[in-house]
């Protein structure tokens, strides 16, 4: 038998490879954003010295990072229904990318909090500011600014793993893939095309972060030292 | 519909963990063997090879372990190569794994001090000699803490296997699920067998990384 490859019956179904994108990107952007906001939560929990909190926010990032994230999402989503809950494939995929993602963002903000050197701490304390200004100016933001590069490659790498939303038969990517493969019978052809697709978003997403790093650290800007 | 969760069930999710460790296993031992290379390629004097070796990680880490998952099996069988679920979900676990652990351990042989290097040319020393004899086995010291803490990942990821249909852990819960239909029950059960295989991992890489932080050598 010979080899014959051919993209074409593919790449006319670009429209649905778009949508399909589109609706990864969706769910990256909704993860990255809600996640981001549980990991802020999360990291200020986690070593905010009330030994019961710190302990759930443990073992919230040590229960989801030795899990893998197909089952997250099964149970996620046979959860919420047993629980009488009916939500769209999208919504339970959203849901259990954002618990995912949250407990890495955790973990990578608690490191970039930690690195904020106390004398920081300690003259904004001496300067009258309270709790809460602390926070936001002196440990939160700056800590951010430590860890970005590594949040970058976490985010990536749940654009990528949003792909496993698949199986719950949420409309991505992977699952339009799936869907051109069924019927166009060129399985190996669909997912080249749709390989080199993600190669294409993750490029975009760290170029993405990239120009967001300009906006959010103009200091880093001015100086121009790298991220 | 059939019955309640028995010890049949048990041994068969048993069987699966075995699966899914014996998988790991051979993610380990053949995303290694090929991210060495991948390493070596990296840090190789000759331009091709630096590119190639890019190439390779850019293209692999940019892209869903699913969709090489699908590839090697879905995709190859389209174009005429019929290979069974365990070679297809090997084959893409060890492809996957070389990308990673070939830039984890780039990372870990870019990080002995140069004076080293110098050292070692100083004493006349040819480059593999260098590598053997002095490079890799600092690299292998730092390498361990991380190395380990990517077992955490291999391990998790050996899940997406169940897609092309082997039977690991989670395959082996669909299995026993599409018979008696407890999802929440069974996949908390899949989930804490995980939990109870990577959190000694975890905690062990953890371990080493304080350890290594504390015998930092005194050359630097």
């Amino acid at each position: 038998m010979g080899l014959e490859l051919d993209f074409s019956v593919v790449l006319d179904r670009w429209r649905s490879l778009l949508d399909g994108a589109t609706l990864t990107l969706q769910l990256a952007f909704i993860a990255v954003v809600c996640g981001g906001i549980i990991g802020v939560f999360g990291a200020i929990g986690r070593r905010g010295g009330n030994p019961l909190v710190e302990r759930l926010c443990g073992a919230y990032v040590e229960g989801i990072r030795n899990t893998p994230l197909l089952v997250q999402i099964f149970l996620v989503y046979f959860g919420l229904s047993s629980l009488g809950l009916k939500f769209s494939a999208f919504t339970v995929a959203a849901v259990a990318l954002t618990i995912n993602v949250g407990a890495y963002t955790t973990e990578i903000m608690r490191a970039g909090f930690d690195s904020i050197v106390k004398g920081q701490i300690e003259a904004a304390e001496g300067l009258g500011l309270s709790k809460a200004q602390i926070y936001w100016h002196v440990i939160i933001w700056p800590g951010i600014e430590r860890v970005y590069p590594a949040l970058t490659s976490q985010f990536v790498l749940l654009m990528l793993a949003s792909s496993v939303t698949s199986q719950i038969s949420a409309e991505e990517l992977t699952a339009v893939a799936n869907y051109i493969q069924s019927e166009t019978y060129r399985s190996f052809e669909t997912y080249i095309v749709v390989a080199l697709i993600y190669v294409a978003l993750s490029f975009v997403m760290r170029f993405g972060f990239w120009l967001l790093s300009l906006a959010l650290f103009p200091r880093r800007r001015r100086l121009g030292t790298p991220l | 519909m059939g019955g309640s969760l028995n010890i049949n069930h048990l041994l068969f999710l048993g069987h699966g963990a075995l699966w899914t460790i014996g998988l790991s296993v051979i993610a380990l031992v053949g995303g290694g063997l090929a991210g060495f290379l991948v390493a070596l390629g990296r840090v190789s004097p000759s331009r091709t090879l630096r590119l190639l070796a890019a190439t390779y990680v850019q293209l692999i880490q940019g892209t869903p372990l699913l969709v090489i998952m699908f590839l090697s099996f879905f995709g190859l069988a389209a174009i005429g190569f019929n290979i069974s679920p365990l070679a297809a979900a090997g084959a893409s676990m060890t492809i996957f794994v070389a990308a990673y652990l070939g830039e984890i351990w780039r990372g870990c042989i870019e990080a002995v001090p140069r004076p080293q290097w110098e050292a070692a040319e100083g004493l006349a020393l040819s480059r593999s000699q260098r590598m053997v004899k002095v490079i890799l086995p600092q690299a292998i010291r730092i390498a361990t803490p991380p190395t380990v803490g990517f077992m955490v990942q291999i391990v998790k990821n050996t899940s997406l296997a169940s897609v092309v249909g082997f039977v690991e852990l989670t395959r082996s819960g669909q299995i026993i699920n599409n018979s008696m239909f407890e999802p929440f029950l069974i996949y908390s059960i899949i989930a804490v067998v995980y939990f109870s295989l990577c959190y000694p991992l975890s905690r062990l890489s953890r371990r080493l990384e304080r350890t290594a932080l504390q015998k930092k050598p005194a050359l630097a």
